[in-house]
């Protein structure tokens, strides 16, 4: 690439051409192929901001209305894009309303940079006004970090800062700047970044581990594969897709990992975890031999640890080795991107049916259907049902939607019954579990997606803690789609004090406001549905709209989540009610 | 599984804010470090770690693997005692009047095979190498003479087996 000192060299007679380091910044970022950011200004990073304001036509900030719902919304970006989302905030506060966002996007592998201002180099260490330690908060919470004291460390720490966060398995980073750095001129040239001498981003596939992979495969009579967002983020959907179909093995997928495979496809069998499927659950005790692909085990996902998949030998297609043996042994650990080993793996593996053993998985979901499924979505009781309106969403959108789901009980019946056709659709906060994440989420994945449909799926306690980002909606007339599953309950938490602490509901009752003149104020059109006979047209209006639109849904205000596993139970002890 | 202690040795880049990141994974798993030390280490601009635990086989391989995978760390180790030779110092601070007038401490001097670093009018320090039992006897044969400063370092450790960090080194950079 033609650095920006060539550029202005030819453009000028001057020798010396210097920038500041705020202004490295912006080019920094347009060199990264950032095209939107979002954040929230403040005193330690205005010169930053400044240029920002220079050069708005080829960067969009987007002011969101709380740092937190910067991050969140950077997140949704990165998510269905596949690119780095961005995020900035000044120091101090502005720094630390980041790091619920940051945190998440660590859990959750999402390829985030965040850029803080700081304040000045002689200030650090003396408590300043609106100083932070920022790094040493973020530390457990990025892949990587560093403080920028000096102009001159910008270009070569803003490459590092874009290559960590995407390579290997992706993770947040967060870049420090000090005042007097953004202020400082220097030369400025640009050069990406392709490695770090101590770090190795994807481990190379090691054949003799996929011959033995292949060979478990082949000799199993009751494979089960269940799958994570390693596909999506490895962009291994299409040979997951095709180890599936020549293998025959009956695949589920975790949380993070859903879209990845047609919902619709005969072989996928569903949701593992907590509030997953039954069969995918109870069948993982009775497999032989598990193929485990980017996941990583996660507690919700095992249960009791000591009574999961014991009966099986584990494969476990995994990017990072810290995650091999980390919670479940793994007889032959395949490590490296899954595209890359699924790709290696495929000619190994024989073709096969597995009839009998998916007879099984259809069979256990026909249980499921008839004791749970069917009263879901389609419920002959009086009150409405969460899954009745995910199944609305089905049908109007032609499960062509990315869903966003918050935190709670809509999140788990949202996953059970949104279905996909096409990958990075299920856009939801699955390790941290951060209620109020899908708001600012939805509105970057709109604008990561802005030619597909996106719908915010989030309950009437989660839409409180972020619902100032309606402001950012009216603002940019951003046209995602908002259904509030409005049960008056913090209905997950109640759930369990219902079923583990004998229905004393200790602050899960909430007074809510009248949300459709709330977001009526943000002159968003919004409706209202307490019954059933309203449901299906506004729900195809909602999704016709090509304005954003918010609706609430008066749901049964004691519904239950099932299946489930309960908290220490082993996935074989999922209860059906 | 049973508790033992372990030896993690951390081959990293020498940077700010590492240490932080290290001791956090610690901290993540309310573990306590037994004893820290900070070094450079045989190649040129790469530090060593070397961290004491007392935990079970499996954490010490989680807590590696979560080391090895921060970015500026290039590689981590974990091994029992008996996989490396293995040594801490220690300084005693100590009334220069007991050196002449108590031969018992002449004794210990000889015996503990410690040296006399500096003695001046009002005091003496003995320095002391090896293993952690060995600096405890000693400090306990010494306090009921008194002893007016003690410190003891952390850990130092090399391994028994080859470690080819050098070579990993230059694969890293060549890829």
């Amino acid at each position: 690439m033609e650095t920006l000192k060539e550029k202005k060299a030819k453009e000028s007679t001057q020798q010396t051409i210097k920038i500041s380091g705020a202004e490295a910044i912006i080019h920094c970022l347009l060199a990264e192929g950032v095209d939107i950011l979002y954040g929230y200004p403040g005193g330690a990073i205005m010169p930053v901001y400044d240029e920002l304001y220079k050069f708005q036509d080829k960067l969009t900030h987007i002011l969101t209305r709380h740092e937190q719902g910067a991050a969140h919304a950077a997140q949704g970006y990165a998510r269905v894009s596949g690119k780095v989302g961005v995020a900035m905030a000044t120091s101090g506060p502005g720094a630390t309303n980041l790091v619920t966002g940051l945190a998440d996007a660590q859990i959750d592998s999402t390829p985030m940079v965040c850029i803080t201002g700081q304040v000045t180099r002689e200030l650090l260490g003396s408590d300043a006004f609106q100083e932070t330690d920022i790094i040493g908060i973020s530390t457990p919470v990025t892949k990587w970090n560093y403080q920028i004291t000096s102009a001159a460390e910008i270009p070569e720490i803003m490459a590092k800062a874009f290559y960590i966060a995407k390579s290997g398995r992706p993770g947040p980073v967060l870049v420090d700047i000090t005042k007097n750095a953004q202020f400082e001129e220097f030369d400025f040239s640009y050069t990406k970044c392709t490695a770090v001498r101590s770090y190795v981003a994807t481990p190379k596939p090691d054949i003799k581990a996929i011959e033995a992979a292949a060979e478990l495969i082949n000799n199993a009579k009751k494979p089960f594969i269940v799958w994570g967002q390693g596909v999506i983020l490895g962009k291994a959907e299409e040979e997951l897709k095709t180890l599936v179909e020549k293998t025959g093995i009956p695949a589920a997928w975790t949380i993070m990992g859903a879209s990845a495979l047609d919902s619709d496809h005969p072989l996928n069998v569903g949701m593992v975890g907590m509030h997953g499927n039954y069969g995918p659950n109870l069948l993982t005790n009775e497999c032989d031999v598990l193929v485990a692909i980017g996941m990583r085990f996660d507690d919700r996902v095992t249960g009791r640890l000591e009574d999961y998949a014991k009966q099986a030998k584990v494969i476990h297609f995994e990017i990072d080795p810290a995650e091999i043996n980390k919670n479940v042994h793994a007889d032959v650990p395949v490590l490296g991107n899954a595209k890359e080993t699924l790709e290696l793996l495929l000619p190994l593996v024989e073709s096969n049916s597995h009839v009998d053993w998916h007879n099984i998985f259809k069979e256990k979901y026909q249980i499921e259907y008839d004791t749970v499924i069917k009263n879901d979505i389609h419920p002959t009781k009086e009150g409405l049902t969460m899954g009745e309106v995910i199944e609305e969403i089905n049908l109007a959108s032609d499960q062509k939607a990315v869903i966003v789901t918050d935190v709670g009980q809509h999140q788990m019946i949202g996953c059970r019954y949104a279905k996909f056709k096409e990958s990075k659709s299920n856009i939801t906060s699955g390790g941290l579990g951060t209620m109020g994440f899908a708001l600012p989420a939805a509105i970057g994945a709109k604008m990561g997606a802005m030619d597909r449909e996106v719908v915010a799926i989030i309950g009437d306690g989660g839409y409180q803690m972020t619902i100032q980002e309606l402001g950012v909606i009216f603002q940019h007339n951003v046209p995602v789609k908002i259904v509030v599953l409005n049960n008056d309950h913090l209905g997950m938490v109640r759930q369990w004090q219902e079923l583990f602490f004998d229905r004393r509901y200790a602050s899960t009752v909430m007074t809510n406001p009248d949300f459709v003149k709330i977001a009526e104020g943000y002159h968003i059109e919004s409706k209202r549905v307490s019954e059933r006979k309203d449901l299906k047209k506004t729900i195809q209006e909602m999704i016709a709209s090509e304005n954003p639109y918010f609706l609430e849904v008066k749901v049964e205000k004691e519904d239950n989540v099932f299946p489930m596993i309960p908290s220490g139970a082993a996935v074989s002890e999922i209860r059906l009610k | 599984m049973k508790k033992e202690w372990f030896t993690i040795s951390v081959y990293s880049e020498n940077n700010v804010g590492l240490l932080n990141r290290i001791s956090g994974i610690f901290l993540k798993r309310h573990i306590n470090i037994e004893s820290l030390n900070v070094s450079k280490s045989e190649i040129d601009n790469v530090s060593k770690f070397t961290i004491v635990v007392h935990t079970t086989e499996k954490w010490v391989r989680n807590i590696v693997g979560q080391i090895e995978k921060q970015i500026e760390v290039i590689k981590a180790f974990y091994h029992i005692d008996d996989e490396t030779i293995y040594q801490e110092s220690a300084l005693f601070k100590i009334a220069s009047n007991l050196l002449f007038d108590e031969r018992q401490i002449q004794n210990i001097i000889k015996e503990s095979n410690s040296q006399i670093v500096t003695v001046s009018r009002d005091f003496f320090v003995l320095a002391k190498s090896g293993r952690r039992y060995e600096i405890d006897e000693m400090y306990e044969m010494l306090k009921p003479f008194g002893i007016m400063q003690f410190v003891r370092s952390g850990r130092i450790s090399v391994s028994k087996e080859v470690m080819q960090i050098s070579a990993l080194l230059e694969e890293f950079q060549h890829n």
